[in-house]
Formats: C-alpha cells, structure tokens, sequence
C-alpha cells in the first residue's frame, strides 16, 4: 500500500484531500439521482400509448458508435491523468483534448439521435415510455455537455498555470466525473437499449 | 510527486480491453444468442456491474488516498440506496398495488 509521501501531487494538501473526498460524496448522490430516473424509466417502458416501443426506434449500431465513443473517451481520459502523474503538462493537454473530442462526437451522435427520433414521431410527449426515455437520456447528455464546458475551462488554466497541486486535484476531479458518466452509459446501453432491443 | 517512470500505462489499457471485451460480449448475448429474456438481462445485467467495477477500481482509483475506505463505503451505500429506489419502485408500481 502506498505510504503518504508517495501519493499523488492531487493529494498533496489537506484542502485538496477534501475536496477530492467530497466530490467522491457528491458522485454518491449522482448515483442516486440517476436511479430515480432509472426508477421512472423502468415503471414506464411498457406505457407506449400507441407510441413506437423501443425496438421499433432504437438503432443498433449508432448505440454501438456512441457507446464505443464513451468507452474510449473514458479511457484516453485516465491516460491524461496517467500524464499528469509523470508531470507531462504536453500529454496531459492533448488527451483531454482527446477525450473532449471523442465526448463531443458522442454528444453529436446524441443529438442526432433525438431528431430522428422527433422525426419518426417520438417524442417527449408522444407516452410514458418517451417521455421517462428522453428524461434519462437528456439528464445524462446534459451532463456530457456541462463536463464539455468545465474541461475547456481547465485545459486553460492548465495551460496558463502548468501542472500545480491545485490544477492537478481539478484535473482529478473531473476525471472522477468522466468516467462516471461512463458508468451511467454503461448502464442506459444495457438496460435501455439492449433491454429495448431484446424485449 | 508519484515516481511513475514507466512508459507504457498497462493496467489502463487492460481497463479499457475488458471494457470493450465486455461491452461486445453484452451486446452479442442480447442479439446473437437464443436464452431466454430473463437469462439474458441477468447476464448482460452482471456484466454491466463488472463493468462498473473496472472504471471505478481500474480507471478511477476508489481505493486511492487516505480517504479510499470511506470512498469505497459511501459508493457502496449509495450503490445500496440507488438498488432499493429501482427495486422499490418496480415492486410496488406494478404489482398491482397501486395500479388498481
């Protein structure tokens, strides 16, 4: 096990201990807003109204690309940070700009995900299934969206402050946030869509 | 500062491996196979929470820092609250209850 000394420049100050740690409670809370919005979907999934059901508009392979996206932006995130830890301010910049790019082309797909559902006749308040659908979905697409903004707002100030305790622990935390929408991904495309897709 | 000298992050890729791994193997079950529905989202179901698993050991460091126990206790508990609000809300929503 790691000894105090050892550990990361993120941890390196009381201040950034804690914050660190709240913002793993604050990941804990998140976990209990999305499941409410799970709780919603699963109730209404079966109340079409007549509406399009989900394997009727579900798109196999574009849920495949955005999916594939995710995965890979999660994963060329912890690399930046991977960087950060070698003091590589050069790396770290270029694969969060990775990450951001892969993140936007998942929000891209998203997007053009939703207007052709619109245009197929599925939308908001088409039934209880749509509706509990683009409420999950939109919540965790916003999510991508603000994690977009806040990652460009850093990328800057890493730029103008180099890697310090305080752009390190940031750096940290939105990688915690990253990848936790990847975990929520994880779970839209096995128990939204495949289930959609199986059911 | 961590001495982190080597060059190659091998427990990350393997990270993102199992998560691809996984990933095809979810998608495969659910289309490719002849299970029953029940036995396919029990499957595609696990696989999702080891899944869940390799990015919050793997790529998010639960364990790390002074602070890795009462990480790991609070994700769990909210893990817990967040099982009883879905289960909760499946069971007394369409067992009849309350939709008579």
């Amino acid at each position: 096990m790691a000894t105090e000394t050892s550990l990361p420049l993120e941890y390196s100050t009381k201040q950034n201990e804690m914050n660190i740690l709240g913002f793993w409670i604050f990941l804990g809370a998140e976990i209990v807003l999305f499941s409410t919005l799970f709780a919603g979907y699963f109730v209404l999934e079966g109340n079409t109204a007549n509406g399009p059901a989900g394997h009727e508009i579900f798109i196999f392979k574009d849920v495949m690309i955005q999916t594939f996206l995710l995965l890979t932006s999660s994963f060329t995130c912890s690399l930046a940070i991977y960087q950060m830890r070698n003091n590589n301010v050069k790396g770290l910049i270029t694969w969060l700009v990775v990450t951001m790019a892969l993140g936007l082309g998942f929000l891209y797909m998203e997007i053009n995900e939703f207007i052709h559902y619109v245009h197929e006749g599925a939308t908001l308040q088409t039934s209880g299934f749509l509706s509990s659908f683009f409420t999950l979905l939109g919540t965790h697409g916003l999510h991508v969206t603000l994690g977009l903004g806040w990652a460009t707002l850093l990328i800057i100030q890493i730029a103008r402050r180099g890697i310090t305790p305080v752009t390190a622990r940031k750096t940290f935390i939105i990688s915690l946030y990253w990848h936790f929408l990847d975990v929520v991904w994880i779970f839209i495309f096995t128990f939204v869509y495949l289930r959609g897709l199986v059911m | 500062m961590e001495k982190t000298n080597k060059v190659f992050p091998g427990k990350l890729v393997i990270g993102f491996l199992l998560s691809i791994v996984m990933t095809v193997l979810a998608a495969w079950i659910a289309l490719g196979t002849d299970f029953s529905k029940s036995v396919i989202m029990w499957m595609i179901g696990a696989l999702a929470i080891f899944q869940a698993g390799v990015q919050l050991i793997m790529f998010m460091h639960i364990n790390e820092g002074k602070s890795g126990m009462i990480n790991t206790i609070n994700i769990v508990y909210s893990v817990f609250i967040a099982a009883v609000i879905v289960a909760g809300s499946i069971w007394i929503l369409t067992t009849g209850h309350a939709a008579h």
